[in-house]
């Protein structure tokens, strides 16, 4: 267990800046998601956290040690990747046992620690089988247990869920908080699954263009994204169009450059009438019924904006149809445009 | 069955027909007790008492068994060495490596072999059991890559990447992980090296030293001075083991695909 940390760290693969100036501490016994669109970098990220690319320049320190230069083999990582890189020619038990022994912990202690991975990720009585007989879903496990069993300093999981489907990836984000929760390591994946990073991590960093655009705790990342591509990346945003913006109690604008305002879909009402406060006309372009929840596709002067309600709490709007939406002041997002 | 499907099968039938009943009739010839092929036929086993008894036919064979083999184990190594470093790295003029790796397939053995007689009297190892083993590897080493290179064609290097992230170095990576992945590879070609080998005639013929040949050289010198059913014996002998090991490696390559 231990700290890491990636001191403006900087990769290039020719003339493409895969990583620039990267600067990002992942707490120990941290769970942090990298997040961000494909060639945001955030692979680039985690491979070079984990040693198979070295930064062109920049330093990543893990624990005590800087380890920039370090091959991965010695850097003491555990590393899942996403098509879960099983052994197929191993059964399930000398896939975990592998990295054990390598380090020849010596046979006793590696089947006690074997028998103690399978049991964390419930699949004790399959040490036997090989990979080819398991499920999805217990592939994944297994590759969950044979990255932690050698006790890394730092756990690295590359989109650890994107190959199970949709019912299987939610079921398995509680279990992999839980194992992560219980073996205590320091642990970074990568997503691109926006909800994925919400649920499961305490601290996300959005990247984009190999740049870290923000990073924190989920519920600061939403409420008060940095910049624009931020607040449309996590979440969605109803950007409010700038000549609407008279008239309008809004927080003030940020120091540099210029500001946009948004507000987040659920933090609307719909009314008949204008409503007390922040409040924009609208027309109702379709309401999306999903159940329990119900979005609401709005046309705000050209803008495109969704509402999302319980469905029960929507009163029946006729498409088309000229509405009001109003959201408290402090509901407005101030982001760099 | 339609007509076009019962003139396939029996053109099948047909091609089956003409590659194999020569050498059926060698075969059934060399149990005949016949020396002139007459029949009706007679069973009988002198042929290959005759044969077990002939001291040339036997050190001919000895000598072509360990000139395979020794060809084998050098080729399959080369052979799997360079798969690796073709699959692995890339590198200026590879494509060029690979195109001609290939002419030994390609250029008529004839060719061949002159030219490596030529070649090995110019530079001073001449005739003999020495040049016989480098022209084979030199012979062999395609087909080693060939079979090779289709197995990695299907291996994740991810499981390399796995592998090192798990604290194993070059050396435990290759043992466990990649030549495990490719060792039904490596076995196929080498049982196509042993096979070119000990079915090669030409390029031996041209680089072995008179009384000191392997066996189809020894067969085809027998069979100029006249011929003695001893030959149908050896030969089905021979056949038997070089189906058996094709058999196998056919079997364990699948060809390239998957089983």
């Amino acid at each position: 267990m231990s700290q890491v940390e990636t001191t403006r760290v900087t990769k290039s693969f020719g003339k493409t800046k895969a990583l620039d100036d990267v600067s990002l501490t992942f707490d120990d016994g941290g769970f942090f998601a990298l997040l961000g669109p494909s060639g945001s970098g955030k692979t680039t990220l985690l491979r070079t956290i984990a040693g198979f690319h070295f930064p062109d320049s920049g330093s990543i320190r893990v624990g005590e040690r800087n380890v920039e230069k370090v091959p991965v083999e010695k850097r003491d990582i555990g590393m899942m990747f996403q098509n879960y890189a099983l052994f197929p020619n191993l059964s399930v038990a000398d896939n975990i046992g592998f990295g054990l022994r390598v380090r020849k912990v010596g046979a006793t202690e590696e089947k006690r620690r074997i028998a103690e991975a399978l049991e964390l990720v419930q699949l004790r009585d399959l040490g036997n089988r090989m990979p080819a007989q398991l499920s999805g879903g217990q592939r994944q496990r297994v590759a969950l247990a044979r990255a932690f069993v050698t006790r890394p300093k730092v756990l690295l999981l590359d989109e650890p869920l994107s190959a199970l489907d949709k019912s299987l990836r939610i079921d398995m984000q509680v279990e992999l908080k839980r194992i992560q929760r219980e073996v205590g390591i320091t642990t970074i994946f990568v997503t691109h699954d926006q909800e994925e990073a919400l649920t499961l991590a305490d601290r996300i960093g959005i990247l984009r263009d190999g740049r870290l655009v923000q990073a924190g705790p989920p519920r600061e990342v939403y409420d008060r994204p940095a910049t624009a591509f931020a607040a449309g990346f996590l979440g969605d945003a109803n950007w409010i169009p700038e000549a609407l913006l008279g008239g309008l109690a809004l927080p003030a604008a940020l120091p540099f450059g210029p500001t946009r305002y948004a507000t987040r879909p659920e933090a609307l009402t719909i009314s008949a009438t204008r409503p007390e406060g922040n409040a924009l006309p609208a027309r109702l372009v379709s309401r999306v019924f999903a159940g329990a929840m119900a979005t609401l596709l709005l046309d705000v002067a050209g803008e495109p904006w969704k509402l999302i309600a319980r469905d029960r709490d929507i009163p029946a709007v006729a498409e088309g149809q000229e509405v009001w939406l109003g959201w408290a002041a402090g509901d407005t997002l101030a982001v760099a445009a | 069955m339609t007509l076009l499907a019962l003139a396939g099968r029996v053109w099948l039938g047909l091609v089956l027909l003409f590659l194999y009943a020569p050498i059926l009739m060698m075969a059934a010839m060399s149990f005949n007790a016949s020396p002139f092929y007459q029949l009706p036929f007679e069973f009988s086993t002198k042929w290959y008492a005759d044969m077990a008894g002939n001291d040339q036919i036997i050190d001919a064979a000895l000598r072509s068994v360990l000139i395979a083999f020794v060809v084998t184990a050098i080729a399959t190594a080369v052979g799997t060495a360079a798969s690796i470093a073709l699959f692995r790295y890339d590198f200026p003029g590879k494509r060029v490596l690979q195109v001609l790796l290939f002419p030994p397939i390609a250029i008529p053995w004839l060719i061949t072999g002159t030219a490596m007689l030529v070649f090995f009297f110019s530079i001073g190892i001449g005739r003999g059991t020495p040049a016989v083993i480098i022209g084979h590897v030199a012979l062999a080493l395609p087909y080693v890559i060939v079979t090779v290179t289709a197995r990695l064609s299907a291996f994740d290097v991810t499981l390399e990447e796995a592998a090192r992230s798990m604290g194993a170095g070059q050396w435990t990576v290759l043992r466990r992980v990649t030549l495990p992945f490719i060792a039904p590879g490596i076995v196929a070609g080498g049982l196509f090296a042993f096979a070119v080998s000990f079915d090669q005639f030409v390029v031996s013929y041209f680089l072995s030293k008179p009384g000191d040949t392997t066996l189809p050289v020894l067969i085809y010198t027998a069979i100029r001075k006249g011929f003695t059913p001893e030959i149908n014996a050896i030969s089905t002998i021979i056949i038997t083991v070089s189906m058996a090991v094709m058999f196998l490696a056919a079997r364990k390559s699948n060809f390239g695909g998957d089983r």
